[in-house]
C-alpha cells in the first residue's frame, strides 16, 4: 500500500495530531509527544499500533503530539490520517 | 532637707540593688521641624545598606510574602542582590512561590538558597525541583501551619524581606497606598504579618514611601527595621492569574451550580452561616450560584474568609454578607475593597486566619468551604499540590486547615482532567486527609464522606444525584484507562506537612 504524507487531528487539549509519512525502515515507528506519557504513554502507543495493522499498515513513521486524547479519539486521528495518506476510504469499503 | 541632691545616695544604693546605672543630666534636644526629620529617618536605605545592618549571615533563613502572587518582584530582586553580595547557603521560607519565580534555579545551583519552605510552587522551578534540583527538601505547609511554624520556633526567620504597597520612613506599611503616587496594590498582607512579628529584622520594600503616619497599616513600624524604596514591588495585574481566574468553562459552572445545590440542602444554609472559597474556577464560580439562594431564602452569612474575590465583595456590598476576613486578596477588587471599607473588611494574619493552634482563628468559627481539588481518591483524601504525572504543580494553601475547621468542606473537581483522572484509588501525595472532607462534587455526580450519612440523606432528598466514590473512580477510569504507575526515584524532594506540625508525607523525585 502506499503511503504518502497526511495529517489529522488538532492541538487542542483532548486531542491528537498524526502525522504520517512513508517508512524509512520496516516497522510502524511512533515519535510521540504526550502531555500524559507518564500515565498513558504505552497505551497510546498501543492504540496506534492496533489501529494500523486493523487497516493492514505495517511499514509507516508516525509522529504523534498528543493533549490528552482518549482512545476512541486516538483511533478516529489515525484512521483519518491513514485514510488521508493512502486515498482509500475505508468507513465506504 | 528631701532635695534631689539630699536623695542622691538612696538613688545610688537602689541602682546598685537594681543592677541599674544612675540617670545622668546630658545630651540635647534635636529642634528640627519633624517633616524634616522625617526625610532622614534612620531606617531608609539602600536595600544592600539593609542587608548589611540585618547582620545577615550565610546559613540563616529569609523570608517572603506572596501577596502579588505572579506579579511578584520581591523575592527574584532581593535574591539576585544576596547573590551578587556573596551569600550562601540561606534558606527561603515564602508564604508561597508562583510561576515568576524560576530565576531561582540558577540561584539554587549557585549554592546561594540551599533551603525552601514554601505552600507551593509552579512551573519551571517546581519542575526542576521534582527532578531533584535541591539536596535538602522543600518544606511544605498549609498557611495555617506556617502561621504556627512561625509562632513556635519550627521556621525561625532571621530577616524578613516584605513587600508593601506604601510605607513610611518609620516602617509602617500597607497592602495599598492613598497617596498620589501609588503604583501597586496587593490588599491585605495577611502572610507577611506573622514574618513582620516574628522575624529577627524586618526590611519592608516599598514603591510608594508616603509621609508618616501611614494609616491604617497592617505592619507596624514597631516591628520593622529598615525600609528600601524600589522601583516596583509587583505587577498588581498578575495577582489574579494562576489558579485564580473566572472560569466560563461550561463543566466549571455545572459543578459550580451543583455545589450551589449541595450547600443549600446542606442544612448549613441558615440565617448567620459563614463560609469560604478556595482557587480553581469551579469554586471561585460557587459564590455567584449562591447569591439567588439567598435572596431566595432571605438569609445572610456573618462573614466570608479567604482569599476574598469580586463576587464576595459584591455580595457584601449588598448586604448578603455581613463581614470579609481577608488573609489574601485574590483580585484587584478584593484590594480595593480592603483598602476602602476597613469596618466591613478586615485583614487577618495567616494564624488569626486559619492555625490549629489559635483558639480564635477565623476558620474555626467556619460553616461553609469550597475547595478545588487536582485528586481525590476512594477514601475521600485530597491532594492540591503534585500532579498525577508526580510533578509539584500548585500549592497547600489553607485546604488543610479550612477543611479540617469547617463544619461542611466541598471538594469541587471534574472527573476527568484530560484524560487525567481526578478520582484515584490513592492520591499521589497526601495533602488534606480524609476525614475532614465530607462532600466531592463532580460533573458526574455527588460522593459523601461515609462518615456523614445525615449529609448523604439531605442530598439525595434534595434531589442530587449521590453516588459512590467508588462508582465515580470506575468511571473516570472507565472513559480513561488505568493509568501506568509513576516513575519514582528514591530522593525524597519534598516533605509535606500536616497543620498541626507532624510529618504528613514526603515527595519523591520523579524520573522521566
Amino acid at each position: 500500500m502506499e503511503i504518502k504524507n497526511a495529517v489529522a487531528g488538532t492541538l487542542e487539549s483532548g486531542d491528537i495530531m498524526v502525522q504520517i509519512a512513508p517508512a524509512n525502515s520496516e516497522g510502524i515507528h511512533i515519535d510521540l509527544d504526550s502531555s500524559v506519557a507518564a500515565q498513558f504513554g504505552g497505551q497510546i502507543r498501543k492504540v496506534i499500533t492496533e489501529t494500523l495493522e486493523g487497516l493492514n499498515v505495517h511499514d509507516v513513521d508516525i509522529k504523534a503530539t498528543d493533549k490528552g486524547a482518549l482512545d476512541c479519539t486516538i483511533r478516529a486521528r489515525v484512521t483519518a490520517a491513514v485514510v488521508r495518506a493512502t486515498g482509500k476510504d475505508v468507513w465506504s469499503d | 532637707m528631701n532635695s534631689l541632691k539630699d536623695r542622691a545616695a538612696a538613688i545610688a544604693a537602689e541602682a546598685a540593688r537594681l543592677g541599674k546605672p544612675v540617670y545622668k543630666e546630658g545630651g540635647s534636644k534635636d529642634t528640627t521641624f519633624r517633616a524634616e526629620l522625617e526625610k532622614v529617618s534612620p531606617k531608609v536605605v539602600t536595600l544592600e545598606e539593609a542587608i548589611r545592618k540585618t547582620g545577615l549571615k550565610d546559613g540563616m533563613t529569609i523570608s517572603f510574602h506572596h501577596h502579588f502572587r505572579g506579579g511578584d518582584k520581591v523575592i527574584n530582586m532581593v535574591v539576585a542582590k544576596l547573590a551578587e553580595m556573596g551569600f550562601k547557603n540561606l534558606t527561603l521560607a515564602s508564604s508561597s512561590l508562583a510561576g515568576v519565580h524560576s530565576p531561582l534555579i540558577e540561584y539554587i545551583k549557585q549554592g546561594v538558597i540551599t533551603g525552601i519552605s514554601t505552600s507551593g510552587m509552579r512551573d519551571a522551578l517546581a519542575d526542576a525541583i521534582s527532578h531533584g534540583l535541591m539536596e535538602k527538601p522543600v518544606e511544605f505547609r498549609s498557611h495555617g501551619g506556617r502561621g504556627s511554624a512561625i509562632m513556635n520556633g519550627d521556621i525561625h526567620i532571621d530577616v524578613a524581606f516584605l513587600g508593601a504597597p506604601s510605607c513610611d520612613p518609620l516602617g509602617n506599611a500597607a497592602g495599598y497606598s492613598r497617596s498620589e503616587n501609588a503604583k501597586s496594590i496587593c490588599g491585605s498582607l495577611g502572610y507577611a504579618i506573622p514574618d513582620a512579628h516574628y522575624a529577627d529584622k524586618v526590611v519592608i520594600l516599598t514603591d510608594d514611601l508616603v509621609d508618616y503616619p501611614n494609616t491604617p497599616c497592617a505592619i507596624s513600624e514597631h516591628d520593622v527595621d529598615y525600609v528600601v524604596v524600589v522601583d516596583s514591588v509587583g505587577d498588581s495585574s498578575k495577582i489574579s492569574a494562576g489558579a485564580i481566574r473566572d472560569s466560563k468553562s461550561p463543566r466549571d459552572i455545572l459543578i459550580a451550580q451543583t455545589a450551589a445545590k449541595v450547600i443549600e440542602n446542606s442544612g448549613y444554609f441558615r440565617d448567620g452561616f459563614s463560609m469560604q472559597t478556595g482557587t480553581g474556577g469551579a469554586s471561585l464560580q460557587v459564590v455567584k450560584y449562591l447569591r439567588q439562594g439567598m435572596i431566595d431564602r432571605g438569609i445572610k452569612a456573618s462573614y466570608a474568609l479567604g482569599g476574598i474575590t469580586a463576587h464576595m465583595v459584591k455580595l457584601h456590598e449588598e448586604g448578603l454578607i455581613g463581614k470579609l476576613i481577608d488573609v489574601q486578596s485574590f483580585d484587584k477588587v478584593a484590594a480595593e475593597s480592603l483598602k476602602n471599607d476597613p469596618l466591613g473588611h478586615k485583614e487577618v494574619a495567616a494564624y488569626e486566619y486559619a492555625s490549629a493552634d489559635e483558639p480564635g482563628s477565623a476558620t474555626h468559627y467556619l460553616d461553609i468551604v469550597v475547595l478545588s481539588a487536582l485528586e481525590v481518591d476512594v477514601n475521600f483524601n485530597v491532594n492540591v499540590l503534585v500532579g498525577s504525572d508526580g510533578v509539584i504543580r500548585g500549592a497547600i494553601g489553607g485546604h488543610p486547615d479550612t477543611a479540617a475547621d469547617s463544619a461542611l468542606s466541598v471538594i469541587v473537581c471534574p472527573l476527568l482532567r484530560g484524560r487525567i483522572p481526578c478520582v484515584v484509588d490513592e492520591v499521589t501525595t497526601l495533602i488534606t486527609p480524609g476525614n475532614t472532607v465530607d462532600v466531592v462534587v463532580t460533573d458526574f455526580g455527588v460522593a459523601v464522606n461515609p462518615r456523614r450519612p445525615e449529609l448523604a440523606e439531605k442530598l439525595k432528598a434534595a434531589g442530587l444525584n449521590v453516588v459512590d466514590i467508588h462508582d465515580l473512580r470506575n468511571r473516570a477510569f472507565g472513559i480513561a484507562g488505568t493509568p501506568e504507575p509513576l516513575k519514582f526515584g528514591n530522593k525524597v524532594v519534598g516533605i509535606v506537612y500536616n497543620r498541626e506540625g507532624s510529618v504528613q508525607d514526603v515527595i519523591y523525585n520523579v524520573v522521566d
